[in-house]
């Protein structure tokens, strides 16, 4: 007969497995209603337009005719302005975090940082819109039209008149947004790094800027990766900060100071004036195309982490 | 029985060896980290070509002294030395020294193996593409010269573009010695350079030493006083920041002059 306590302990043990097992298993469940609902949705918008839907730049309720190219383009340039301006930033903070800064001034900026992650987006898209909407207008655009506007090529990017608001101010924005992100995740994956292996590169020699090159970053660059991911995942789903500045035009343009739209922003400014099913359902879609974006850049990280696993032989 | 060791080395003691020229000279050295002061007045030479072994209980200063020799410490601001470390002529403690030269004629290596995370062959050219602009050829040679110095070229030699992280301990200690040496340093200092490793590799590393101060002033540290006593031609004892007894290592083990070096060193160290 096993004793009353000791049946009692098992009876414990068991439910307990059974809870947290299912909590696990919530995850997968709410994952898998999030795309079904998705998909359940796009239906009609699918039936209707096809893989048209993703190449057509065209965006009309009136006609019912829904293309979701603009949004898709204005997602993935506005992203991609916050990375190119958002990492060398971020590693900047993190390399003077770490290396440089005298001891004094760690925890001060440490924590400014960590307090910039902190403020809501929409007070990022209200400061965006009154201050920083107007200086570009007036003072950087015209400078970058005039400048890198008159390259060759490149200057396509930035032709138009300046209008502050537009696809630039909202890739700029967002990469204010991003930069506490990585740079707090940079500094702490610096911060592993062995000291004594560091003391070797500076023992034969290195300057400050060599150790960092050749012995910090190749030693963290799993960590780095996924500090950019972190941010690149931010920038591409932010909805209100971008929704105050892109403009929110359903037109393409080679510039990128021109007004444009991303999917966050077309589905908090739209789905409250969608009527009819196929309105809602190509609203629907487009967020499906988010996710899918989100889940293919993360796939393409573990990707690339795991080529960099193989170039590099197996640690041990 | 570190008395047996002291004793048949003596016989081997060259005749000229206290004849050799110093290489680095140390004068009231104090050192502190923060408030507190872990070197106290500490006056010694180190000789050209020889292996001057540091020992001592844990904590003693050792290891913070050869952190001088390169200025490493100058890495943390809340550490500083005051005195003088003289170099090539030059206090090496003066503030307008070009650490970086410093260190690269300085070598170190460390208690724990320190590979860089990139392949073997670039472990080695790393460093000495720093400093010097070598052909292809040049660097092959340069890399194969240094890992035969290292004694690590038959086991390296068909898999330099492997990462030198996946090498055995003992290799890759090796392979930093070799990384120390392809820069072609005037000193090379050794932080307990075989406490991680097993007995084969810690011979290994022995010999290697013996070979090395032919071309090298070599200055280790040491936690195990029949490793001094094996490899160096100097010994100096420390205890809590003082430089209790130095001298040539035979005198040292057999005939110690202060009653605390000989507890230390017949284990009878409370």
């Amino acid at each position: 007969m096993p004793d009353p306590k000791h049946s009692g302990a098992l009876l414990q043990d068991v439910v307990f497995r059974w809870i947290a097992r299912a909590f696990a298993f919530l995850v997968l469940a709410i994952l898998l209603a999030i795309i079904v609902s998705l998909i359940y949705g796009s239906l009609p918008a699918m039936q209707r337009f096809g893989f048209g839907f993703l190449v057509d730049s065209e965006w009309n309720p009136v006609t019912e005719k829904f293309g979701a190219l603009v949004p898709i383009v204005g997602t993935l340039v506005t992203s991609t302005i916050a990375l190119v301006i958002g990492v060398p930033v971020s590693f900047g903070i993190a390399l003077f975090l770490t290396e440089l800064s005298p001891p004094w001034l760690k925890r001060p900026l440490g924590t400014a940082i960590e307090l910039l992650a902190a403020i809501p987006s929409i007070i990022y898209g209200m400061w965006g819109l009154f201050v920083l909407a107007p200086l570009f207008a007036d003072h950087v655009q015209p400078w970058l039209i005039h400048t890198i506007g008159a390259a060759p090529i490149i200057g396509a990017l930035f032709k138009l008149p300046p209008q502050g608001i537009g696809v630039f101010t909202a890739g700029f924005v967002l990469a204010i947004m991003v930069i506490p992100f990585i740079a707090s995740v940079v500094r702490d994956v610096f911060e592993v790094v062995p000291p004594v292996l560091k003391e070797s590169a500076y023992g034969i020699g290195c300057t400050t800027w060599e150790v960092v090159r050749n012995i910090v970053l190749p030693y963290t660059r799993v960590g780095v990766i996924g500090a950019i991911m972190l941010g690149l995942g931010r920038a591409l789903g932010e909805t209100m900060a971008v929704t105050f500045l892109i403009g929110n035009a359903h037109q393409l343009s080679a510039s990128i100071l021109a007004p444009g739209n991303s999917i966050a922003s077309a589905l908090a400014n739209e789905f409250t004036e969608a009527v009819g099913d196929v309105y809602t359902s190509a609203l629907i879609q487009l967020g499906l195309i988010l996710f899918v974006i989100t889940f293919v850049v993360l796939a393409l990280a573990k990707l690339l982490l795991l080529q960099l696993a193989k170039g590099e032989g197996r640690r041990t | 029985m570190n008395l047996d060791i002291a004793a048949s080395r003596r016989e081997g003691a060259a005749p000229g060896k206290h004849a050799a020229a110093m290489k680095i000279a140390v004068r009231h050295l104090d050192f502190f980290y923060g408030n507190f002061q872990a070197l106290k007045d500490i006056n010694l030479d180190v000789a050209q070509r020889r292996v001057t072994a540091f020992i001592g209980p844990s904590g003693c200063g050792k290891s913070t002294l050869l952190r001088t020799f390169n200025r490493m410490y100058s890495l943390y601001p809340a550490q500083r030395a005051t005195g003088e470390i003289v170099f090539n002529g030059r206090n090496v403690l003066d503030s307008g020294v070009d650490l970086n030269l410093l260190r690269a004629r300085v070598g170190m290596v460390f208690q724990k193996p320190t590979p860089f995370p990139m392949s073997i062959y670039d472990n080695i050219a790393f460093g000495v593409r720093l400093y010097e602009k070598l052909s292809q050829r040049e660097m092959d040679e340069r890399v194969e010269w240094a890992l035969i110095k290292a004694a690590m070229w038959d086991e390296s030699k068909d898999k330099l573009k492997q990462s030198g992280m996946a090498l055995s301990g003992g290799q890759q200690q090796r392979l930093c010695i070799a990384r120390a040496v392809s820069v072609k340093p005037e000193v090379l200092l050794l932080d307990e350079p075989t406490s991680a490793l097993d007995p084969i590799s810690t011979a290994k590393i022995e010999e290697l030493i013996s070979e090395l101060k032919n071309d090298y002033t070599i200055a280790i540290v040491t936690h195990n006083m029949q490793q001094a006593a094996r490899v160096s031609d100097y010994t100096a004892y420390m205890y809590l920041g003082e430089l209790i007894e130095f001298g040539a290592t035979d005198e040292i083990f057999l005939r110690p002059n202060r009653k605390e070096t000989e507890d230390y060193i017949t284990g009878r160290f409370g």
